[in-house]
């Protein structure tokens, strides 16, 4: 017995670690994403500390960019909570997904690893498909980020505005690589066009006229993502 | 440390986390019926897609042409580091020269 629960524990590390390994690539452009957004909290006014218990727990890229534009002091409790909601509700979608990855978890253990759940090691899970040990290997992919994220935003904090254009060395094009790359993945593994052909339709044209909405950056994956699943329910109808 | 700060900050966490713990239960119940559940499992890849194609909208010809690189390098390499790294260097150099 004790025998199996070591051999147990160890396949759990080594899922643990391998998700660690994929995503340390994914935490590069996290890295100079939080360099650019420290700076910008620091010109805002926050101070070290501040920035410091705002990355560790709203942990939250999209919604911290969208609360400086709100920024002011006193903070607007109210708004920076709306806000929050319309611009993270994608994380709804993402979580919704989780129950395959932390299958057999028990939801004490299930709650504190939802903390966890951002796009880009979401997606890092995903795009790697479902192997033994997923909940591991989803926390492995975790750890990286949740690493990387407040560090980098406080090193951005502390060089201020020293820290140069991301642009100039591709950056921002680092994150459109990750997730082209997790999407052709999936992709390569099941073939539905039906299903990105809804998604990437609706995503683009919700980019097009939903841009000034409230939901801002948020409304192309909510809306994209609910049109991709639309159509694989439609499609389950049929088979059956 | 700012107490009112501070306040605004936990708002906004506990708004994130609790979008994330309703998703999660609101999979567990989609899971029982099949339909709802071919749509969470093409949910990932609906996603993934709805992710990309604003990023891409948003770019010129040099990021086109990087985003091709960095599709095709991915459909043979499974390797993350790979198409990820061509790609930034492609963007860069294809800036450089249009």
């Amino acid at each position: 017995m004790a025998k199996v629960v070591t051999t147990g524990r160890s396949e759990v590390w080594s899922a643990f670690i391998a998700g660690a390994a994929r995503c340390a690539p994914v935490a590069l452009g996290v890295l100079a994403y939080g360099l650019v957004f420290g700076a910008l909290a620091q010109q805002a006014g926050l101070s070290f500390g501040e920035l410091a218990f705002m990355s560790a727990i709203v942990y939250s890229g999209s919604a911290q960019f969208v609360a400086l534009g709100l920024w002011s002091v006193p903070p607007p409790v109210l708004a920076l909570a709306l806000a929050t909601l319309l611009v993270n509700f994608r994380f709804f979608l993402m979580a919704a997904t989780m129950g395959r990855v932390l299958q057999g978890w028990p939801l004490l253990r299930v709650l504190p690893a939802l903390a966890w759940v951002t796009d880009e090691n979401w997606a890092v899970t995903m795009a790697a498909g479902e192997r033994r040990h997923w909940g591991a290997f989803f926390l492995g992919t975790g750890v990286v980020l949740y690493a990387t994220w407040p560090t980098a935003t406080l090193i951005g904090h502390a060089l201020g505005s020293v820290v140069a254009d991301p642009k100039r060395w591709g950056f921002d094009f680092a994150f459109v690589a990750v997730f082209l790359t997790l999407a052709v993945g999936l992709a390569r593994r099941s073939r539905v066009p039906t299903v990105w052909i809804a998604s990437g339709a609706s995503a683009f044209l919700a980019d097009r006229f939903l841009a000034g909405s409230p939901l801002g950056g948020s409304a192309p994956v909510l809306v994209g993502g609910l049109a991709g699943a639309l159509v694989a329910a439609l499609r389950a109808g049929h088979a059956r | 440390m700012r107490a009112e700060v501070l306040l605004a900050f936990l708002a906004m966490a506990a708004v994130s986390y609790g979008i994330r713990v309703a998703g999660f239960l609101a999979g567990g119940r989609m899971h029982e019926h099949p339909r709802l559940r071919a749509a969470l499992d093409q949910l990932p890849a609906a996603i993934l897609i709805a992710l990309v194609v604003p990023l891409l909208a948003r770019g010129g010809i040099a990021e086109w042409v990087a985003a091709a690189v960095v599709a095709g390098l991915a459909w043979f390499v499974d390797l993350l580091l790979v198409p990820l790294a061509a790609g930034v260097v492609a963007v860069v150099l294809l800036r450089g020269l249009i």
